[in-house]
This record gives structure tokens, sequence and C-alpha cells, in this order.
């Protein structure tokens, strides 16, 4: 199952330079294990410990098919072949 | 206008840093959007052509947090205007936010929130005199890696 995953310009130094990656799951949670055993490093800055529990960073958004996980599901939010995923840290500050 | 102050200037050898070239058009127009929405703190970004350097296309943002002390685009508009630059194979040349109470450096959040390595982070301070014309902070950084390097500032009529 291949579910294209767009990375942004901050992470590229895990993914060799690459703009975009292949990775599968069922779920965002699965996907992001999986792309943290291709890419090792990436996770870490993708989630954070909340209460002993992943939970998505703050500052980092993630798309599946244009719609923003907080919406969906979260980390739980499920996947399907053909899927696009994309991560965009948060433009902000103070 | 005030630009920012750089060592290497007036000591006689030429300055050979960073530089932000920006029309004077597209700085007024930052400008202006700092002071209509003051005290909110106003944000947005100029795309330009991929590899270039060259901030173009001026893009307003809604401050999300809609707040004098915090700005973050809305998560939505974030992802539309990426999928718009990518489309057009632009990149973010120029990410820019107003201070409304403090100067035109960035914050300890502005550090830690950059997440462009290769955008001119530009802070513009309405602290002086809000939504009235009047003298006006505008000042660019580089912000990589948690580190801030200031840039000089280059007006030209036309980019």
């Amino acid at each position: 199952m291949a579910i294209e995953v767009r990375i942004p310009t901050i992470l590229r130094s895990y993914t060799g330079g690459e703009k975009a990656v292949d990775a599968s799951g069922n779920t965002l949670s699965e996907l992001i294990e999986d792309l943290e055993s291709s890419h090792p490093g990436i996770k870490e800055r993708l989630v954070e410990d909340k209460d002993g529990q992943d939970d998505l960073r703050r500052f980092v958004n993630v798309y599946v098919n244009d719609e923003d996980v907080r919406f969906t599901g979260g980390l739980g939010t499920e996947l399907s072949d053909g899927d696009q995923v994309v991560v965009l840290p948060a433009v902000a500050g103070g | 206008m005030t630009l920012g102050h750089l060592p290497g200037r007036g000591w006689g050898g030429p300055y050979a840093g960073p530089v932000l070239t920006i029309s004077q058009e597209l700085l007024d127009a930052i400008v202006a959007h700092a002071r209509r929405d003051h005290p909110v703190e106003a944000c947005g970004i100029i795309a330009g052509p991929e590899g270039s350097d060259r901030p173009e296309r001026l893009v307003e943002m809604v401050n999300a947090a809609g707040s004098p002390t915090f700005y973050e685009y809305d998560s939505t508009e974030l992802l539309a205007l990426y999928k718009e630059m990518w489309d057009r194979d632009e990149e973010p040349v120029v990410i820019y936010h107003s201070h409304t109470s403090t100067e035109a450096y960035p914050s300890r959040t502005d550090i830690d929130l950059a997440s462009e390595p290769g955008a001119h982070y530009v802070l513009v301070s309405t602290r002086e005199d809000g939504n009235s014309d009047g003298p006006i902070e505008f000042r660019s950084y580089r912000i990589v890696d948690g580190e801030v390097t200031e840039e000089e500032v280059t007006i030209v009529k036309e980019h």
C-alpha cells in the first residue's frame, strides 16, 4: 500500500532531500512509524508525548487529502491506498 | 523609515552579508497591512520563483490567533497557500509579521517556530504610530536552527 507523503523543506534532511516519499499504514500513526523506519528521527519531529501517549506536535500540520487531521481523528485518522498526505509546519510566532 | 543598523557599515569595508532585495511597492504593502491590522499582529508571505530569491507575489494571511502578541496562519489557508505555490513553482521568499508593542526583532517564539530556513523573515513594528503614518521599523532576518542573523534591506524601484 503506497501513500505519498509530502515532506516540508525543514524535514528533508531526513529524506535525503526528497520532497515526497512513499510510506504505508492503515492509520496516520502507522504511517509515521513506517516513515520512522525508513527515515530515522523524523517521528520525533512530528509527534510528542502527551500524558504517556503520542500526539501530533502543536505546530505541525498534517493533511490527508487536503483535510487537517485535527478534524478527522488526529493520529488515528484512517488511510487508504492512494491517499495524499502533506506535512506542513505551522507558520506562527509571537 | 528605520532600516536595521548592521555591523560592517560605516567602517570602510563593503557589506558582504545576506541581503533582502525588495521593491518599494511590496515594502509599502507590508507596512500598510501592518498599519491596518494594528493592534493585532499582521502576517503574510511574499512568494517568488523557486531559487530566485526574488519576492514577487504578496499574499496577506489572516492571523487566526487574532492577537496583539501572537500570529498563526489558519491551517486550511496554509495548505491552500502552499499548494498554490507548488503549482506555480514558487517558494516563500519573505515571511513577514508585525510586532505591535515591541521592537522589530524576532521573539523567542518567532525563533523557535521558524521553519523556512531559506526565507527572509521580515519584522515590522507599529509600536510608535499604530494605525497612523510615521516612521516605522522594517527589518529582515535569516532564522536557521535557532540562530538569528539580521540582514541588510535593499529597496529597489522594481525587482
